[in-house]
């Protein structure tokens, strides 16, 4: 339906506000096209209308408007972002969708939430999470799960869901999310908009609710590739406040669209999974792959490997055993303050996938075991980490589908099932304990269903700048995404 | 009981809180002592709140560096730091920052004439808070003070050399020389920014490397003397429960000063598991051979050298060299003034060994300058070769003047000889060597 609205919307041309691009919103502030109020009223009543269903928003920000009138003359020149809920934002609400934290009110501003304000955007609102971020549905939020935009009989995905809901909806002009492994890519694969998430160290973690600090990477949730590319110039660099960000020069990350891909490398992989083998995601995948040969890339199949073989890649299914044994020992690590002393609400709150994952990596820690698991772990986490980087000697990105269960899945689907998240992040996950960026993009719509699939780009440490050429240049080329094509 | 069948085997954790301008893993002031009120120096990441990362102090690890290579450390090129976890309310992280299999210092001694002690590691944490328990509005509560909080803390751990209290009151009395040589810390025991661990055990016969079953380990000790009399009392206390056939119990021990023993303070008995594990917030450190050379080229000349030194171009005994040197000032304090007499020919009279002895006699106590130090050194050499004449003169006015002290000296009150001298000593305006003029007043009294 909402598509429907949306081309009736275009064909009278009354294109509504809260539709626009992030760049598109900027330009028609900046050359007074439209004020505003104007814009956020728009935003407000779109809000309004869908969050009572959707429950993107945990916190509305009610002096939004009034914040953004005087912005008008920077970069970003005032236009409303949402903001995932574990981004710490001075003097608004900032509870990680945990009943621990239903009263903190942080004194201080994240590394993020302050290069955003200082750019010029203004926070929206605080969006709905899979509690601590420990999920991939927004089902373990303890303030009630989002629905996908979408289809509302679907889960957005997660952590990030409501960002990435919020963006889906046009409740939002951009977002921001984070990802562990999957947390900002997987929902922006399910509502059908693009999730970036940038190498390790890229952008500062200073101020956001931990969840995994090893991998741990904050990124941009955007209608289009070039919004997030604008986002992530702002959101990146180095950081005095936090030890692991890089000393490296941030490029320009907007320069890189509209490049050619010619003489392009592409490696398409885990299409040969026997759970991803013949599924609409592998088939979108193989569609993506022939439209970049026509837009002049070399595009290869990168075979599945059991071991570290020369050209080929490393079966994922031993990245979920990484990934949980890395993630659940630093997250019981992580949530050991919450003792209700200070600003919290104590260890009683903590909701019942917390409680796992806090049980389950203080095992992995526990002396006798840290061999047999932590350290083990990390020995494997290395062979993934040296296989991409043989792999990278050949390709310029590594294409596959986002989510390995390819679309959304109905409401309720993460009950009961302890590793949803990560089954459902699995091709996600060796690049992610690799620290490599990636980005997903829409590549398919069911029209039955109103869902989309994602397409996963990734490449090199510090290469954020090739999958954004490449992520728009099939954007283009493509229908899939609703706001580059609103005008087909 | 013959206590000779038995050894004494004691190993010991030393604290000490660096005297860096900020925290260990923050910009916030590192001053708990003198804070005004509690809580003032607190930021997100020593208070723990969501998203605050630890930024590693560059000066503290330095220090650290510094503080092994002073005590004879190998210096590994590899280092990190990792999370070691446990619960307390004066941690807010419920973990502590510190390192675990590989220290930034390993390998040290400490020579002492009592017996080497072996350094195993030396490595670098933060401080956890304070608590106070106080009463606030009729109610018992415990208040948290999160000032010390992230203080960067060195903890150096020896092996278990020490066969005896006095060897471990050596120990420590140079180690502490050492960190005062290095200016890296106040190592003041009474406020706590040095903090002294023994742990203590006993064994039957010679020690042959295996080290007993127990150990018992003793805090709250606050100064050299306590902890030596700490491991005298635990010395003998184990031996008489080995004397009855059983094993001392393995628990953590306060020392109580007023009567010079320790209490039981909580058992010990299995290990506590820690859950060590790297600190993902931090990346590993790796150094260059250059970088620790640099560091090196910082360090002073440390104590052991100095005696070496001052023996041979001063001539001056052991046991006068280890009182001059026993701080660095002093050290310094005697140097210059060796210069000034280098640079005075007016005081060629003036031997090291005068200034030395000087500077004993005073205690470290000398509020003037070198050159005025020295000039009364050799105003005193002057004293000896005051015309006796005027010496004479000076003694006949005095007793002359003062009759009725010379009467009540000849009642017996022989002190008054004393008041006397200060009396001549003041007609020759301060000169006159006390000796002599006593001489001279007797005579003229008999």
């Amino acid at each position: 339906m909402t598509d429907f609205f949306w081309l009736v919307g275009c064909l009278i041309n009354n294109m509504k506000l809260n539709e626009l691009t992030l760049i598109e919103a900027v330009k028609k502030l900046q050359a007074k096209d439209i004020s505003h109020a104007e814009l956020y009223q728009e935003i407000q009543k779109e809000i309004a209308k869908k969050n009572p269903e959707l429950n993107m928003y945990l916190t509305i920000n009610p002096e939004a408007e009034h914040e953004a009138e005087k912005l008008l003359n920077t970069p970003l020149a005032g236009v409303p972002i949402a903001v995932k809920d574990n981004y710490l934002t001075k003097d608004m609400k900032t509870t990680a969708s945990s009943h621990v934290l239903k009263n903190f009110i942080p004194p201080f501003d994240s590394t993020v939430i302050a290069k955003l304000k200082h750019a010029g955007g203004v926070i929206m609102g605080k969006t709905n999470m899979d509690a601590w971020a420990h999920g991939s549905s927004t089902e373990t939020s303890d303030f009630g799960r989002t629905k996908n935009p979408r289809n509302p009989d679907y889960l957005p995905g997660g952590s990030s869901g409501g960002s990435a809901a919020a963006v889906a909806s046009d409740t939002c002009i951009g977002s921001i999310g984070s990802e562990t492994a999957g947390s900002i890519r997987q929902p922006a694969s399910w509502c059908g908009v693009v999730g970036l998430k940038p190498t390790y160290g890229r952008v500062s973690r200073a101020g956001i609710v931990p969840m995994a600090s090893s991998t741990d990477s904050p990124g941009p949730i955007g209608k289009t590739v070039e919004d997030c590319a604008v986002m992530l110039n702002f959101m990146a660099g180095k950081d005095p406040y936090d030890a692991t960000t890089s000393i490296l020069n941030v490029p320009d990350f907007t320069q890189f669209v509209g490049k050619s891909l010619k003489g392009m490398r592409i490696g398409v992989c885990y299409i040969d999974h026997p759970k991803i083998i013949g599924t609409a995601a592998a088939l979108s995948i193989e569609q993506a792959g022939k439209t970049f040969e026509q837009l002049g890339a070399t595009v290869e199949q990168v075979m599945l490997s059991e071991s570290l073989a020369d050209g080929r890649i490393l079966n994922p299914n031993y990245a979920i055993a990484v990934y949980t044994i890395v993630q659940r020992s630093e997250v019981s690590s992580n949530l050991a303050g919450y003792n209700g002393i200070r600003y919290d609400l104590g260890r009683g709150e903590f909701g019942a996938e917390a409680k796992r994952r806090i049980m389950l990596g203080t095992f992995t820690l526990s002396k006798g075991y840290a061999d047999k698991y932590y350290v083990k772990a990390q020995q494997v986490r290395t062979l993934y980490i040296q296989n991409f980087n043989q792999l990278f000697q050949t390709y310029d990105v590594l294409i596959a589908p986002t989510s390995s269960m390819g679309y959304a899945l109905p409401l309720g689907a993460s009950k009961d099932n302890p590793m949803f998240g990560e089954l459902e992040d699995m091709l996600l996950e060796p690049s992610t304990i690799a620290g490599l960026p990636g980005i997903s993009i829409p590549c398919f719509r069911d029209e039955t269903t109103n869902l989309y699939l994602g397409m996963n780009i990734i490449a090199k440490q510090w290469d954020e700048q090739k999958m954004i050429q490449i992520a728009h240049a099939f954007e283009l080329a493509t229908t899939w995404n609703q706001w580059v094509h609103r005008s087909a | 009981m013959d206590t000779k069948i038995y050894t004494t085997i004691v190993g010991m954790e030393i604290h000490i809180e660096l005297a860096t301008k900020s925290k260990m893993f923050c910009g916030c002031k590192n001053d708990p002592f003198n804070a005004k009120n509690p809580n003032i120096y607190t930021c997100p990441v020593c208070l723990a709140m969501p998203g605050g990362l630890p930024v590693p102090n560059r000066q503290a690890i330095e220090w650290t560096i510094k503080l092994g290579l002073a005590l004879g450390c190998t210096i590994p090129l590899f280092s990190k730091f990792d999370r070691k976890h446990y619960f307390y309310p004066d941690l807010p992280k419920g973990y502590q920052i510190s390192q675990f299999d590989q220290p930034f210092c390993k390998d040290g001694i400490v020579r002492v004439p009592e017996g080497d002690v072996r350094i195993q590691r030396v490595h670098l944490e933060e401080d956890t808070g304070k608590l106070q328990h106080a009463v606030v509005d009729g109610k018992k509560v415990t208040l948290v003070d999160f000032n010390r909080s992230g203080v960067p803390l060195v903890e150096i751990v020896t092996e278990p050399d020490i066969r005896s209290g006095d060897q471990a009151k050596a120990f420590l009395k140079k180690l502490h020389q050492i960190i005062k040589y290095l200016a890296i810390s106040g190592a003041d025991m009474e406020k706590g920014s040095m903090r002294l661990e023994p742990n203590i055990s006993v064994c039957k016969g010679a020690f042959d490397g295996v080290l007993p079953s127990y150990k018992v380990e003793v805090k709250n000790i606050n100064s050299f003397n306590f902890v030596k009399k700490a491991i005298d009392y635990e010395v003998s206390r184990h031996i008489d429960i080995l004397e009855t056939g059983e094993l001392p119990k393995q628990e953590t021990r306060g020392y109580d000063a007023a009567n010079s023993a320790t209490i039981s303070q909580r058992s010990k008995e299995t290990a506590e598991d820690y859950r060590y594990f790297p600190d993902p917030d931090i990346p590993p450190i790796r150094f260059t051979k250059d970088q620790i050379e640099t560091i090196k080229q910082t360090l002073p000349e440390l104590p052991d050298d100095k005696r070496i030194r001052f023996s041979q171009s001063f001539g001056l005994k052991d046991s006068d060299i280890d009182l001059i040197i026993d701080r660095q000032e002093h050290a310094d304090y005697f140097e210059k003034c060796i210069d000034v007499i280098n640079s005075t020919p007016a005081f060629d009279r003036v031997t090291p060994y005068m200034v030395a002895k000087a500077l004993i006699n005073s205690r470290g106590v000398v509020r003037v300058s070198e050159t005025e130090f020295v000039q009364a050194i050799s105003d005193k050499l002057t004293d000896l070769t005051i015309d006796p004449l005027i010496l004479v003169e000076a003694c006949r006015k005095i007793t002359e003047e003062h009759h009725d002290a010379v009467e009540s000296y000849h009642k017996g009150k022989e002190s008054v000889i004393m008041f006397l001298i200060g009396q001549v000593k003041k007609e020759l305006k301060g000169k006159g060597d006390a000796e002599k003029i006593k001489e001279e007043l007797l005579m003229q009294l008999t």
